[in-house]
């Protein structure tokens, strides 16, 4: 394997150029203020980080870790025994049940929340339907419940699939020593089943929480832009009022947060058997 | 055998570095041209390119302010912008545009002199207009039966649930402030803070705060009134009859996007020969009738069907834009009008 090791030079090149290269300048843009194009103006600065320590901005950053949590419990909840059925099943109905989870992923993210729109919409299918059954119609878009609604929707696969390669890899064997021991349902899993997941429940975990918090597409499209969440604050940093340092710096702060996330729950994931899907 | 796969990826890789840079060769048959999304018509572009064998690159920005850090920040020259009155006056401040050479423009005589000198360009040296509008509020006709000729339509309880605003920061609160009669280029701080609490407590009436779906979310009759660009207007009234368009008595937005070229351009000639070409009648008049934005040109302005010329929201009267404002380039306060924007909508 070792001789294989310049197979890696085109992908370090690549992150290199994309990713390193991109992230130590938004980590400059951050700590600094003024006209890079202009010598004196360009200065180092902490200005950016003080700022946004402010309540006005503090309350939406606690909306979105707020809602990224929330999205992230209710994945897990309904992506775990999701998983657990899957893994279940003989490995021909395996297969196309996962390909069914995998199959909507395939469709741009985008045009699978405007199909929202039009599902959740004041004129759309459901309300339709509540008309027609002579109920007065509902207003289910543009509020909390329609952003947590999307998140779930987009983010649940990213629970399902880690947690469900952990559940195939176990060993059986210890499941039917527990029951043999006496062990009812209940403890087996208690004591079997949910500790050895565990790696795959914080995998699934990060893998949710990460895009629910920077999303800003979802909370624009099915929030009505009601909802200001940190990506959208970045999101107006850069397109409406051109200020890329106080930009960079928020975008600092939700990795800092991600990272924080991440130490948090790898702490449980020793043995880094976490089924990856990035 | 691995020797042999190490070549091949050698190779590889040069060829893929190689195609990232050739983007920077220095050629002076190709034109950067960077424009608003979907704001030209389509087959302008390939005739441009037909007559004067000049090749265009076309790439569009969504706002103005991303349009300008990526123009200010360098390290790619566009050769032709399309920035909107304030932003043309930042510029200009700034250093960041070439003059024009008129007699290179000779086309530049079409346009209506009531759209030259305006007072973000006032020797019309850096710009030549491209498109004009206002901003105003569409309304179901079916749903809203009050007359709508104010503002004051949109802070209305009796249409909350009904109401889109924009999700745009400038546009907004200037509304909030031309409700108060004051100023929409206002950077004094009593002023905006009144504005602010106007939009705060019209937030529980409003649906949403909205894009370019504000054009689907009225045709569809999804919201009885909202904010929208004339050109939007003149659009969404042609696919929806009960719609109709009203530029509020306290005044709006009276907005101009120009062509202009930055200083780091390289290909200035060609540049020039581009925006002569946008100004020519029969081009202006494609462009026109693609976008639905009214045209400043006054040739095109003859080439237009009757009905669009009496059109009295792509084309108003001169009495009902008395009180409509242009916008000016705030400056730093810019972050202040985001602070607002934040706080109203992190309640």
């Amino acid at each position: 394997m070792k001789q294989l090791k310049w197979l890696s030079y085109p992908y370090i090149f690549w992150m290199i150029l994309f990713i390193i290269v991109p992230l130590i300048l938004v980590f400059i843009f951050s700590f600094t203020t003024g006209d890079i194009r202009l010598n004196g103006d360009f200065q180092f600065s902490i200005e950016n980080f003080q700022r946004f320590f402010d309540p006005l901005y503090l309350k939406v950053l606690g909306k979105s870790v707020n809602l990224a949590l929330k999205s992230t419990i209710i994945c897990l909840l309904l992506g775990y025994p999701m998983a657990m059925i899957i893994s279940r099943e003989n490995i021909k109905k395996r297969n196309v049940m996962i390909l069914l989870f995998v199959v909507p992923m395939w469709m741009n993210f985008l045009l699978r929340t405007y199909a929202w729109m039009t599902l959740l919409g004041k004129n759309g299918v459901l309300n339709f339907l509540i008309k027609k059954l002579g109920f007065t119609p509902l207003n289910f878009i543009y509020n909390d419940n329609a952003v947590l609604l999307g998140m779930v929707y987009n983010f649940l696969p990213f629970m399902v699939l880690p947690i469900y390669s952990v559940l195939i890899k176990m060993d059986r064997s210890l499941i039917e020593a527990a029951e043999d021991l006496g062990a009812n349902k209940v403890k087996v899993f208690l004591k079997i089943i949910f500790p050895l997941s565990l790696p795959g429940v914080v995998s699934g975990f990060t893998m949710v929480f990460m895009p629910a918090l920077s999303t800003f597409v979802i909370s624009r499209l099915l929030g009505g832009g009601q909802y200001m969440l940190i990506g959208n604050l970045i999101e107006q940093q850069f397109l409406w009022t051109g200020d890329w340092h106080f930009g960079s710096a928020i975008s600092i702060i939700m990795m800092a947060f991600i990272l924080i996330g991440m130490a948090i729950t790898s702490k449980f994931d020793k043995e880094k058997e976490g089924g990856g899907l990035w | 055998m691995k020797r042999s796969i190490k070549y091949v990826l050698l190779i590889l890789l040069i060829a893929i570095i190689g195609t990232v840079f050739t983007g920077c060769k220095k050629d002076t048959d190709t034109l950067n041209v960077y424009n608003w999304g979907d704001y030209i018509a389509p087959e302008v572009i390939e005739e441009f390119e037909k007559e004067y064998g000049i090749k265009v690159n076309y790439s569009t920005f969504d706002t103005n302010e991303d349009m300008y850090v990526k123009v200010k920040s360098g390290g790619n020259s566009y050769d032709v912008l399309f920035p909107s009155d304030y932003i043309i006056e930042k510029m200009i401040k700034e250093d960041m545009l070439l003059k024009l050479d008129m007699n290179n423009i000779p086309n530049y005589k079409n346009i209506d002199e009531k759209f030259k000198n305006l007072d973000f360009d006032p020797d019309n040296e850096y710009s030549v207009p491209y498109m004009w509008g206002t901003l105003g509020i569409i309304y179901n006709k079916n749903a809203v039966t009050d007359k709508i000729d104010s503002w004051d339509a949109l802070w209305n309880e009796k249409y909350s649930g009904q109401i889109l605003m924009l999700n745009s920061q400038r546009d907004s609160i200037a509304i909030s402030l031309k409700r108060l009669g004051y100023s929409m280029n206002s950077t004094d701080k009593d002023e905006l803070e009144k504005a602010k609490e106007e939009l705060i407590k019209q937030k529980p009436l409003v649906y949403a705060y909205v894009g370019d779906e504000v054009k689907d979310l009225m045709i569809g009759e999804e919201a009885d009134i909202g904010v929208v660009w004339s050109g939007d207007a003149v659009y969404m009234m042609g696919e929806n009859e009960n719609l109709d368009y009203v530029v509020p008595k306290e005044g709006s937005n009276l907005w101009f996007d120009n062509m202009v070229i930055p200083s780091t351009s390289k290909h200035k000639k060609e540049a020039e020969l581009f925006i002569n070409f946008m100004c020519r009648p029969d081009i202006a008049l494609k462009n026109t009738e693609y976008i639905g934005y009214s045209t400043p040109n006054k040739e095109t302005f003859k080439l237009l069907s009757e009905e669009m010329k009496n059109n009295d929201v792509a084309y108003p009267k001169a009495e009902s834009l008395k009180n409509c404002e242009i916008f000016n380039d705030l400056g730093e306060f810019t972050k202040e009008y985001s602070r607002i924007w934040t706080e109203i909508l992190a309640q």
